[in-house]
């Protein structure tokens, strides 16, 4: 776990020298900032609920994950920096895990920094603390699918646009997959209806809290995880 | 130090080496030598267990490179050709985050001791990308040292740099070595000579001569090597050999087979119709003779011999 510290604090480090962090943050909160802006003022209603489910938001955080992810191992193999690592005494996991957490780590920060929502609406009226923390919860845990989808796609390529295209569209293909339950049929259905990365998030916002929703998500990030490091395992063998 | 049996990588359909074996001893300095594309880059990677090879035994330390990779890892420092640096960090930070994954446990010691040693503590704190290469290289090497290894893996160390710069790596590696077994590869020859006690030639994925550097050299300039065999080889057939005047030095290795060094031919006087008739009137019963060097030859025609092509390579790589 040294190991992963190690790897992680130096990424961490990187993220905050590259303006790619700050951009990132700061476009997150003025695109989100005015969600919350715009909403409140239409619905008078003091929640989190529709920003946290809107379609805006919801895109917006596919697109920042896979901005957050997408160097992580193409920018490693591009400057031959993964020979590097590789080398050294590290296990490819702990590679792996390192960076995943140092973009956890980044993501966290600025969803921290969207508390500001909370304290306005904590001012202007009595919102459901329950719902929004569920929510929260479950943005969270939505996030780290996400990133952890693109890790897998940075592990892929070295190239940075490449990598981010990719974790997109493996993201689209999960959002989507639900409609294709209706043509399998079947015992397919039920798994195939499953899939959808945006459903079981849709629980959280409304304050419910379901294990099958927690362990969805869990299970999308340790699979994707584990695929990334068999593809930094594989490129040894080429 | 170093035992590598019959080793074998193959890329796709494509064979990178070709049951390659050596073995290198503890605080040797040994080149590997060979034109672009020898296989000299796959050879290190599978060393530093980069890569696995497709078969074959490398052990490293007693440890073996496949199944105790990470024990290998641990006392290999390697330089890759290229620098593997992050040019977003400070050149102090960079070789703190070396240290910490190599598990060095003094890592400020560790850093000072390698700062000095590769001669960059005036530049501990400036932005690797901001550094020229000479500086880069050193910045490399210090990488390759911070865990003090045992085993020193650099490719290509000089490439890429002005004669000065190298002049200086070459220093600091000489300087390094000591106790240490360093293997390095180049395609320059005169590098070789300057640093290294052995060389192995490696074209094709095979090694294909192993010499010290002054007898290679020797054997480059004075133009050819030619295996005799005969049947009936009386005791004193070495003496025969060396007492004809083209003849600079012979070997045998039993059995009425010898290798003989001749001089370059001179004046239309090929050598080795002298060392024919030897042997056919002293009624040997010459079977075969063949030159030897002839492939190594072609080897170096592709190698960079000399100091000055290696500053013009350098310099039409700038341009381009």
């Amino acid at each position: 776990m040294r190991n992963v510290y190690h790897v992680a604090r130096r990424e961490l480090g990187a993220f905050f020298v590259s303006p790619i962090a700050y951009v990132v943050t700061a476009i997150y909160l003025a695109v989100t900032g005015g969600l919350f802006g715009f909403i409140l003022y239409y619905s008078r209603e003091a929640t989190l609920r529709y920003v946290l489910m809107h379609g805006v938001s919801l895109l917006f955080l596919v697109l920042i994950t896979q901005v957050l992810t997408m160097r992580l191992l193409a920018e490693e193999q591009r400057m031959g920096t993964l020979e590097l690592l590789l080398t050294a005494p590290l296990r490819d996991w702990e590679v792996v895990l390192g960076k995943f957490l140092a973009s956890l780590g980044v993501f966290l920060a600025m969803v921290l920094l969207t508390s500001t929502f909370v304290i306005v609406l904590l001012r202007v009226g009595e919102p459901d603390i329950g719902v929004m923390l569920s929510g929260y919860l479950g943005y969270i845990l939505l996030g780290t699918s996400l990133l952890a989808i693109g890790v897998f796609a940075s592990s892929l390529t070295q190239n940075q646009i490449v990598a981010a295209v990719v974790g997109m569209g493996i993201t689209l293909i999960l959002w989507i997959s639900g409609a294709l339950g209706e043509f399998v049929g079947g015992a397919m259905e039920s798994i195939v209806t499953f899939l959808p990365i945006f459903d079981h998030y849709q629980d959280f916002a409304r304050g419910i809290i379901d294990t099958r929703d927690i362990l969805y998500y869990l299970s999308v990030t340790v699979l994707f995880l584990f695929m990334s490091v068999r593809v930094v395992e594989w490129r040894r063998w080429r | 130090m170093i035992q590598v049996q019959g080793l074998t990588k193959t890329y796709g359909d494509v064979l990178a080496l070709d049951n390659v074996s050596f073995q290198v001893e503890r605080g040797e300095i040994v080149g590997f030598l060979g034109p672009n594309g020898a296989g000299k880059t796959t050879t290190m990677r599978i060393l530093t267990g980069y890569m696995p090879p497709s078969s074959g035994q490398v052990s490293i330390a007693g440890y073996d490179v496949f199944t105790d990779s990470l024990e290998v890892r641990r006392r290999i420092g390697y330089l890759p050709e290229t620098v593997p640096l992050y040019t977003e960090m400070s050149v102090y930070g960079y070789l703190d985050f070396c240290a910490a994954v190599r598990g060095v446990r003094e890592r400020d010691d560790a850093i000072v001791r390698v700062l000095e040693a590769c001669d960059i503590a005036d530049v501990e704190d400036v932005l690797i990308g901001k550094l020229s290469k000479g500086y880069r290289q050193r910045v490399g090497l210090a990488q390759a040292l911070i865990h003090d290894p045992e085993v020193l893996v650099l490719d290509e160390p000089t490439i890429g740099l002005d004669p000065r710069q190298i002049l200086g790596v070459r220093e600091l590696i000489q300087s390094l070595a000591g106790e240490r077994t360093v293997i390095l590869s180049t395609h320059i020859l005169p590098e070789v000579s300057q640093l290294c006690q052995r060389v192995l030639i490696i074209n094709e994925g095979r090694i294909v001569a192993e010499d010290t550097p002054e007898r290679l050299t020797n054997n480059l300039q004075s133009g050819m090597r030619v295996r005799l065999q005969v049947l009936n080889a009386p005791e004193d057939a070495l003496a025969h050999l060396r007492a004809l005047p083209a003849v600079t030095g012979a070997s045998t290795s039993g059995r009425g087979v010898f290798d003989v060094s001749l001089d370059a031919p001179e004046d239309g006087q090929d050598p080795r119709t002298a060392l024919a008739s030897l042997a056919v009137t002293q009624q040997w019963g010459l079977i075969d003779m063949r030159t030897l060097s002839m492939s190594l030859e072609d080897i170096f025609l592709q190698l960079t011999t000399t100091e000055a092509v290696a500053a013009e390579e350098l310099a039409e790589g700038e341009v381009a």
